[in-house]
């Protein structure tokens, strides 16, 4: 009876731009047989931390083009820390410069993805990473 | 291990992680809600169902809204249902989408729930989720379903309250507006009216009330009005359900539509009926519960390969389903 289902928050936050890429990683993380909880454009940090706890998620994926990831990155990840969340896994797709990889990996972000990265290798992380938690 | 006090002092992670529990279906869920079972029975439960894009989750999240502008303000649930995948299992739930404006508001819960497609398995986890809320001391829990299918009976079923939602623009003459709707409709709702075509809309629907409702005062009969009274001693029982229009992009007709649902609920309680849904839900409940047990206790009682070998005998018209049935119950037996 019992059914173990992987749930995904996919948002985007930000002002500007289009929610096309996170549309299609949506779809992939579904038909990987994810549960997506697609929250939409113009999402702020605060909603972004409440849909994970509401949802209890496993992982937050976010799409972010507006190059503002330096500053809510940190932001989302206190929330998700302040609301006893710390073991959700946090992904970003988007425009990242490849200096700020590593400041984002060690601030714990599980995994960076550039336009044009395959849905089948973010499919991966993601659930390697969800089903390696402790 | 879940932590019942947790939840029941309204702590939102404990409450989200036993939504999950209960969801899978797992031993800690089914324990947690056994435990939580005399918390519940409190809250109002409105189910909201209509066909993709009618407006269902953003009249949602309208109701939301009025709900907490109250003086004394209610606390409210929402369970969005969406279809999962029949290929891959996996779901896409965009419902969250049109309540961004309940953010920050810890008198609202949002939960997204796809329907994994297990038979009787929604109507099961469905009711256990609004449970959880129940006892967490949400006051009013709405529940959004997609019109189609079981999953809607199942909702009117759980339900007090069904809201079926209608929009202009999506069929407007009688056959477009599903058969069967009217069974499970407490209050109508004509979403979009801001819309072209909302009173084509809201004709077709009067039209089909008055089929279906042949003790309603007032009909019209090749075009002229009618009186019809109503059955003696039915007066005081039935309900009619009202037609309310709505714009839920600016909040139109919300206040009426919340008065509705307060004269549904009233008439609920004072007609017998809250008392009598319940009572033929726990049954429902109770029923599937006991058929689940049977069928666990019976199964480990058979001995490894009995199944298949009644099975192999059937397949092969050696014995028939009826005569497979006995020998397995028999030899099942302790
Ligand atoms: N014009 C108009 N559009 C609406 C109204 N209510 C919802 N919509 C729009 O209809 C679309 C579907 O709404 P949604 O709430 O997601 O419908 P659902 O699929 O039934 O949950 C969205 O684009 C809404 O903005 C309304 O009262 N008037
Ligand atoms: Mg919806």
């Amino acid at each position: 009876m019992t059914e173990q289902k992987i749930r995904v928050i996919v948002a985007k936050p930000g002002l500007d731009g289009h929610d096309r890429g996170a549309k299609v990683v949506a779809r992939a993380l579904r038909d990987a047989g994810m549960e997506v909880i697609y929250t939409g454009l113009r999402q702020t940090p605060e909603m972004i931390a409440e849909a994970a706890l509401q949802e209890d998620a496993d992982a937050v994926g976010l799409s972010i083009l507006s190059g503002a990831h330096m500053a809510l990155v940190p932001r989302i990840l206190a929330l998700l820390e302040a609301n006893g969340q710390s073991d959700v896994k946090l992904f970003i797709g988007g425009i990242v410069p490849d200096d700020d990889v590593p400041r984002l990996k060690e601030m714990g972000v599980a995994g960076i993805y550039g336009p044009g990265t395959s849905t089948e290798l973010i499919v991966n992380d993601i659930r390697a990473a969800v089903l390696g938690r402790g | 291990m879940l932590d019942i006090q947790a939840v029941l002092s309204g702590q939102r992670l404990a409450l989200a992680r036993l939504l999950t529990q209960i969801e899978n279906q797992t031993a800690a869920g089914e324990q947690a809600l056994a435990e939580l079972f005399p918390h519940t029975g409190r809250a109002h439960l409105i189910g909201v169902t209509g066909a993709p894009g009618t407006g269902k989750s953003s009249l949602v999240n309208q109701l939301a809204l009025h709900y907490r502008k109250d003086p004394q303000p209610k606390k409210i649930a929402i369970l969005a249902v969406d279809p999962s995948s029949p290929f891959s299992g996996g779901a896409v739930l965009g419902d969250r989408i049109r309540m961004s404006a309940l953010t920050g508001d810890t008198g609202v819960f949002i939960r997204s729930m796809a329907t994994r497609g297990s038979l009787g398995g929604l109507a099961q986890t469905t009711a256990g989720l609004v449970q959880a809320f129940d006892a967490a001391g949400f006051d009013i829990i709405l529940i959004e379903t997609v019109g189609a299918g079981q999953s809607e009976v199942d909702i009117a079923r759980l339900a007090h309250t069904t809201l079926v939602v209608e929009a202009p623009g999506l069929g407007d003459d009688i056959q477009a507006i599903k058969a069967g709707i009217l069974e499970i409709a407490d209050i109508l709702v004509v979403n979009k009216a801001d819309r072209a075509g909302v009173e084509n809309t809201e004709r077709a629907l009067r039209s089909m009330l008055q089929l279906a409702h042949p003790g309603q005062r007032v009909f019209r009969h090749h075009g002229q009005t009618m009186e019809v009274a109503t059955p003696e001693g039915e007066a005081e029982t039935l309900w009619l359900p009202p037609i309310q229009r709505t714009v839920a992009a600016d909040g139109s007709g919300l206040p009426e539509l919340l008065a509705h649902i307060a004269s549904h609920r009233t008439h609920l309680e004072t007609s017998g009926d809250l008392a009598r849904r319940e009572r033929a839900r726990l049954a429902a409940e109770l029923d599937l519960r006991l058929q689940q047990a049977l069928v666990a206790r019976w199964q480990a009682g058979l001995t490894n390969g009995e199944y298949e070998q009644a099975l192999a005998a059937l397949a092969a018209r050696h014995i028939s389903p009826q005569a497979a049935v006995r020998q397995l119950l028999d030899h099942g037996k302790e």
